[in-house]
């Protein structure tokens, strides 16, 4: 055996190669090598340079900074704005509790959650409403995170009580910004006041986390061995699937109303979702079948001799292992739900996009300044659509795709 | 069940069996009884209609003509009676098919606490001495995948055995093994066997027919062409089949 243990300590793997090395092996090989990476350098910083140029000197960010809270929560009466502040420092607990209990996945985003509240603190412009209490308070989020972070270590909070903790607060969230219209607490702030990021945001999350189950469903009832499911499930999923998005939302924003009874009304916001959960389900479902196709039918056989009922073998065994093959394609479907989101505007649905507009038409010395709007509204769709992507490269990998 | 009908009946009784896939005709007519405690053998060339039949047996495969009763309980589309006797039998399959999101331990686990609804510690426990048997239990939080294909196997047989079935389906429980570990699968089979566990293998191991079935059967073409004790199947065949066919397996 000692013998066996000293050849491998005398075989060491080759050191790998030094910078000087690596960049004359890849970058300067040859002389036709040599000249592109001259030329890539050049383009490099000819574009760098002159994007720097314009943001540093030539762009005019008026209309992104004088408007934060436009960009962020629409006409959201300012004086209700506390209820947003409070929603966030709730978001800032949970966040650093997750941070601690799933620190992997959870890491980028808390980060970014953290780093979303620094710049609004030291937000470069003099805002009235953002006065000096105000940039204090969202300071203090940062101090919520960090509690948030030590109540994690607590062994008795689990990642089950944490999940349902989320859960219960995503419902809180909404009945802190639309009111208690029964109970009479809080005055109802009608959805038409809300808008920016915050319905750009609610509109993605609540279509992702309604079109799920829906679309699992509609998955498990195409492969039904009843006929008459089997083909309602494939006649929806096909006709919404065969649809662009904005007529499923122009059909349920016009039509929708004609078929309700008279004096019952669904507001815009609501008409939106629901078109947009319907849309989104039918291409889970799609995803889902392809997921459920994928599992041997071994699977299936073995459960059965154990003498598991079907619905059993489902939820158990078919289910848990065909969500974890589509998680990829999944979620790269709700990067896109989310950046659709932007097409509730042609509904009259205020969000970010539709407030940068808006922001646009609204002084006419504008004129001229789409593009730092645009850039800006393109920033923050980019950060949260990578956010979702690394939160799905972790989950993979902390699931284990790939490793049957 | 009455006991006393258990003792006296054989625990699987197979009467003129039909199947057919489409218009192939994969089973001819099969008469074959099991009693308690016995291990029968099925052997015979692909195709033959062995692994087939040992499914119609708990009813993955259905039967199309004849009868089928296990346990005193007649195969039938009656879905609580395929229940039944899906919990009375075990199966261990030619592929594992292990679960492999699913720890060892809760492969075993699973089935013990939504079928037989047993409290989770007490579904871990008879786990855990399951896999003691089979000689695996420091295995028991790693993932199917981690294990090489006799581990599996053998957590596969733990697996079918926590339901504590009276009768254990072999099918072709070594066919996708390696060589070296062929022996660890049968030697966990014939101790099963010295226990007294009643079970139907299908299998071309001859040497563990020659030191465990009580009866074997010779499959061809969708019929039973010979049985009888391994001592009478290899001392004295009475098919050319058998013979020709034998002949070939044993000079491998």
């Amino acid at each position: 055996m000692s013998t066996v243990i000293n050849t491998q300590e005398e075989m060491r793997p080759p050191e790998p190669p030094g910078f000087k090395t690596w960049v004359r092996k890849n970058l300067f090989n040859s002389w036709l090598n040599s000249l592109l990476t001259i030329i890539s350098l050049v383009l490099i910083y000819l574009v760098i340079s002159g994007l720097v140029r314009w943001i540093l000197t030539q762009a005019d960010w008026e209309p992104v900074l004088k408007f934060p809270f436009l960009y962020l929560v629409g006409q959201y009466p300012r004086d209700q704005l506390w209820r947003v502040g409070l929603l966030l420092a709730i978001y800032s607990l949970m966040v650093g509790m997750s941070w601690r209990k799933w620190s992997g996945i959870m890491r980028v985003l808390s980060l970014t959650y953290a780093g979303f509240f620094v710049v609004l603190a030291f937000w470069p412009a003099p805002i009235p409403s953002l006065d000096l209490w105000m940039r204090a308070a969202l300071l203090a989020n940062l101090g919520i995170i960090a509690l948030g972070y030590l109540i994690g270590g607590i062994n008795r909070i689990t990642p089950r009580i944490l999940l349902i903790a989320w859960v219960f607060s995503l419902v809180i969230s909404l009945l802190l910004l639309y009111g208690t219209p029964m109970l009479g607490i809080l005055t109802v702030v009608s959805t038409n006041l809300w808008g920016g990021l915050l319905v750009t945001l609610l509109l993605a999350i609540g279509a992702i986390v309604l079109s799920f189950p829906l679309g699992v469903m509609l998955a498990l009832g195409r492969r039904s061995s009843l006929p008459i499911i089997r083909i309602i499930c494939t006649i929806f999923i096909e006709a919404i699937r065969g649809v662009p998005l904005i007529s499923i939302l122009f059909l349920f924003s016009l039509i929708m109303p004609l078929f309700l009874p008279t004096g019952m009304r669904i507001d815009r916001l609501m008409r939106a979702l629901i078109g947009m959960t319907i849309f989104s389900s039918a291409y889970t479902a799609e995803n889902v079948r392809g997921g459920l196709a994928a599992i041997p039918y071994g699977q299936t056989e073995a459960a059965k001799a154990l003498g598991h009922s079907n619905f059993q073998i489902t939820a158990l065994i078919v289910l848990p292992q065909a969500l974890r093959v589509v998680i990829p394609p999944i979620v790269g479907q709700f990067i896109s739900l989310f950046k659709d989101t932007t097409l509730a505007s042609g509904v009259a649905v205020l969000e970010l996009l539709a407030v940068g507009r808006s922001i646009l038409n609204s002084e006419p010395e504008y004129i001229g300044l789409q593009m730092e709007v645009y850039a800006f509204i393109a920033v923050v769709f980019w950060i949260l659509s990578f956010m979702m992507s690394h939160a799905s490269r972790h989950l993979e990998s902390s699931l284990g795709v790939g490793e049957r | 069940m009455n006991e006393q009908i258990d003792e006296q009946l054989p625990i699987i009784v197979a009467q003129d069996v039909h199947k057919w896939f489409g218009d192939f005709h994969a089973l001819k007519g099969i008469d074959l009884e099991v009693n308690k405690g016995e291990v029968v053998v099925i052997f015979g060339p692909s195709g033959s209609g062995k692994s087939t039949f040992i499914r119609t047996l708990n009813r993955l495969e259905e039967h199309q003509q004849g009868r089928i009763i296990v346990d005193g309980i007649e195969l039938s589309h009656d879905v609580r009676n395929i229940e039944k006797i899906r919990m009375e039998t075990g199966m261990v399959f030619q592929q594992f098919n292990l679960f492999p999101h699913l720890s060892v331990l809760s492969n075993v686990t699973l089935a013990p606490i939504w079928v037989r609804k047993w409290k989770k510690q007490e579904a871990e426990e008879i786990g855990m001495e399951l896999l003691e048997r089979v000689g695996i239990p420091e295995q028991a939080q790693k993932y199917p995948g981690q294990l090489s294909g006799g581990q599996q196997q053998r957590v596969a047989i733990a697996r079918a055995l926590a339901m504590q079935p009276k009768i254990m389906l072999f099918d072709e429980p070594t066919s996708a093994l390696d060589p070296e570990m062929i022996k660890e699968v049968l030697d966990v089979m014939i101790k099963l066997a010295e226990s007294g566990m009643t079970m139907v293998v299908v299998t071309h191991e001859m040497g563990f027919a020659r030191g465990v079935a009580d009866r074997m059967y010779f499959f061809d073409e969708g019929l039973i062409v010979e049985s009888g004790t391994p001592h009478e199947i290899f001392h004295d065949p009475q098919e050319d089949r058998t013979k020709l066919f034998l002949s070939q397996i044993l000079k491998n």
